[in-house]
């Protein structure tokens, strides 16, 4: 990067900036192998055992929102980054940076939905730090959470793992999250019909993993960028060509529409309550079945596979029957006119 | 689904029969840009028919000096300025308001009545709100001006570049090497401004002007329209868009854009100066207009170098003809108008069919 540039916001919106960002700044700095690997979470070997260990921070605007708010996410967000690690979640931090001026009653309602997340999932909270910053030096709230996990023993995940022709699943409809923010976020009153799938999704993970063991290969919960950012990961990772078909992508007919009113691409729609898992081809039939005997993942579906003999691309098989490459986002999504 | 698809198959080969060569069928809106690529309709249409990206984004069209006069104001403390979100990556000749945006004082917003908010809750603030687009988005700026001059709004300011299709397809139309065979007409900015407007280019250019959905198959079945007029040698304005397209137009949004602005000769990028084509508000608004009260300097542009955009948007050449596309162009880096919009034709080739590069 040139000096004198300047970080924009779209160097956090997940997409080639961000890459750029961490792979000019910060892995060089750091160098070790295991934040190199710049999986979901970090996995260090503690004795026997095999402890999975994740940050992330939430800035989310509007910080209450259909179907969550940012206590219930930043919660919920950690946990799955464990989850489609292998992991089975222990225990989280929580550390709140506050902006002065933030009502009580506001923070009250952010912890108790952050608690009430945290226990329906059987989880602790257990340390944390608060700091507070004057009026206009943050917005409102920012929440950082670390979470630890136990590797579940069965899991063998990896892009290693992954080879041609096994297949994609993803566990319910796409883009809700990133729609019903954005719309609230706009103005445009979709609220009553948008709801963010903010949500753990442990249980549909640990089942995987548990019953299918290494036919499950991977699993990503594709948040920002959306399912084009976790998806060219994988062609990027692994140097195989990835195939999707847009029939058989789940999405909620209002989202499609208000991501079409503002001009988005729904695959780059962010996700918090969704996973997609790459899974040997004999047993993806199974796979699919159970994810749709969960409540989480009564939408899922098979939307395609890991291709034989391409090129290191996803590619979309559209309804029409055209192809056209899906990229992995520039950065920010921008609404646009007309 | 695939009955539709073999019918308009025969149409267009009909209509290749007939003209003896290749069909070339312009898009004029960049919906429909973005509509054919994300459905991979290039890959789906015989190779007799060629898809021509138009100058229909907003965003594609705007002069640099525009985007200037807009930068030149992102220094004052006392500004703030309200701007469509795919403006901020426009660039001028010094840069793009997204490298402006870290002072906080550049708000995106998705709507003009949003500006009129930002006027209200922050006065001590001037909102600049900068006007762009075509007849979709300039009745809501004439709504915007009428209802901050009733209630007296003394700190919003409108710095209009609305844009006109009709004389912008009137141009691509004389231009002497122009390969057009006929249109392919944006549902939405027709519903506006009615079938009846494309009469005129009809009447004097003999291109068929059929308005479409954005659907693919109705992509498809308002192509089929076309190859059949251009086989029948029959041209013909048709509307395939829903019952919401009438000769006529919307009278009431046509009514306050006609009484709030002044259509007057204007710039556009790529395509240089156009007669008739651009809006600027009348006198009655000049307390709320930007070039007036902001001492704005509106410059129009020079050639931008090495870029081929003009002749992308007169559908003389593909993105990948020009020899800074994904290369010095791309779309974190623009340099010409249409790799700035996720709608721009370069934006949308890069996108979703790069691979035809490296083949």
């Amino acid at each position: 990067m040139a000096s004198g540039e300047k970080i924009l916001l779209a160097h956090g919106g997940g997409g080639r900036l961000t890459e750029e960002l961490i792979r000019s700044i910060i892995l060089p700095a750091f160098d070790n192998q295991i934040l190199s690997g710049l999986t979901d979470s970090a996995e260090l070997q503690i004795g026997k055992s095999s402890i999975c260990f994740t940050t992330d921070s939430y800035v989310i605007k509007p910080i209450f929102f259909n179907g969550g708010d940012i206590g219930k996410l930043a919660v919920c967000g950690t946990i799955n980054d464990l989850a489609v690690s292998g992991a089975k979640p222990l225990a989280i931090s929580m550390a709140l940076i506050i902006e002065e001026g933030l009502e009580i009653q506001t923070l009250q309602k952010i912890i108790a939905s952050a608690a009430q997340a945290a226990k329906q999932q059987n989880i602790s909270i257990v340390c944390g730090d608060t700091k507070v910053v004057e009026a206009g030096s943050a917005d409102k709230i920012f929440i950082n959470t670390s979470g630890i996990g136990l590797k579940m023993p069965q899991a063998k995940l990896g892009f290693g793992q992954i080879s041609p022709g096994d297949t994609i699943i993803v566990s319910g409809t796409i883009g809700d999250h990133g729609m019903t923010v954005m719309s609230q976020r706009e103005g445009i009153k979709f609220e009553s019909s948008l709801k963010s799938d903010c949500a753990a999704v442990t249980e549909i993970c640990t089942n995987l993993v548990e019953i299918f063991g290494d036919d499950i290969k991977f699993m990503r919960d594709p948040t920002r960028g959306g399912l084009a950012a976790a998806l060219n990961d994988i062609a990027g990772q692994t140097s195989h060509g990835v195939e999707i078909y847009e029939e058989k992508i789940p999405v909620n007919p209002t989202v499609k529409a208000a991501a079409e009113m503002l001009g988005f691409d729904i695959l780059n729609i962010a996700n918090e309550g969704k996973i997609i898992a790459v899974v040997s081809a004999r047993k993806a039939q199974s796979c699919l079945d159970l994810c749709r005997s969960l409540p989480i993942g009564r939408d899922a579906a098979i939307i395609g596979t890991i291709a034989k003999n391409a090129e290191p691309l996803v590619e979309l098989i559209t309804a029409v029957k055209g192809r056209r490459i899906v990229q992995t986002p520039y950065g920010r999504e921008l609404p646009r006119i007309c | 689904m695939l009955e539709r698809i073999n019918k308009a198959y025969k149409q267009i080969a009909r209509a290749n029969q007939t003209l003896g060569r290749r069909i070339n069928v312009m898009e004029v809106c960049g919906t429909h840009t973005v509509s054919i690529f994300r459905a991979g309709l290039r890959d789906v249409l015989p190779d007799c028919l060629k898809l021509l990206s138009g100058p229909g984004c907003p965003v594609c069209v705007t002069d640099q000096g525009y985007i200037d006069a807009v930068l030149s104001l992102s220094e004052r403390d006392d500004i703030i300025i309200a701007t469509y979100g795919d403006m901020i990556r426009v660039p001028g000749r010094n840069g793009s308001l997204e490298q402006k945006t870290n002072k906080g004082n550049i708000k995106i917003i998705s709507s003009a009545q949003d500006a009129l908010n930002l006027a209200k809750q922050m006065p001590d603030k001037k909102i600049l709100f900068v006007a762009v687009g075509f007849e979709t988005t300039t009745p809501a700026t004439a709504v915007l001006a009428n209802e901050a001059l009733n209630e007296g709004i003394k700190n919003l300011f409108i710095f209009s570049n609305h844009k006109l299709v009709i004389p912008a397809m009137e141009a691509l139309l004389s231009e002497k090497n122009h390969r057009i065979d006929a249109f392919l007409c944006p549902g939405h900015v027709s519903v506006i401004i009615g079938s009846d407007a494309y009469k005129p280019i009809v009447e004097k250019f003999k291109r068929p002007c059929v308005v479409s959905g954005f659907e693919p198959m109705q992509i498809i079945i308002a192509l089929s329209e076309i190859c059949s007029q251009l086989a029948d040698g029959t041209p013909a304005v048709a509307s395939l868009y829903d019952a919401a397209v009438t000769p006529q137009g919307n009278k009431t949004a046509q009514k306050i854009t006609n009484e709030s602005f002044d259509i007057v000769d204007g710039y556009w990028r790529g395509l240089g100066k156009i007669a008739k084509s651009t809006l600027k508000l009348k006198e009655k608004f000049s307390s709320l207009d930007a070039e007036k009260q902001l001492g704005i300097q509106f410059i129009p542009e020079e050639d931008l170098s090495g870029c081929r955009c003009g002749e992308v948007l007169c559908g003389l050449i593909d993105p990948v003809e020009c020899g800074l596309f994904a290369n010095s162009c791309m779309p974190d880096t623009p340099v010409g108008p249409c790799m700035v919009s996720s709608e721009g034709a370069c934006a949308a080739w890069y996108k979703y069919a790069r691979r035809k590069r490296q083949n």
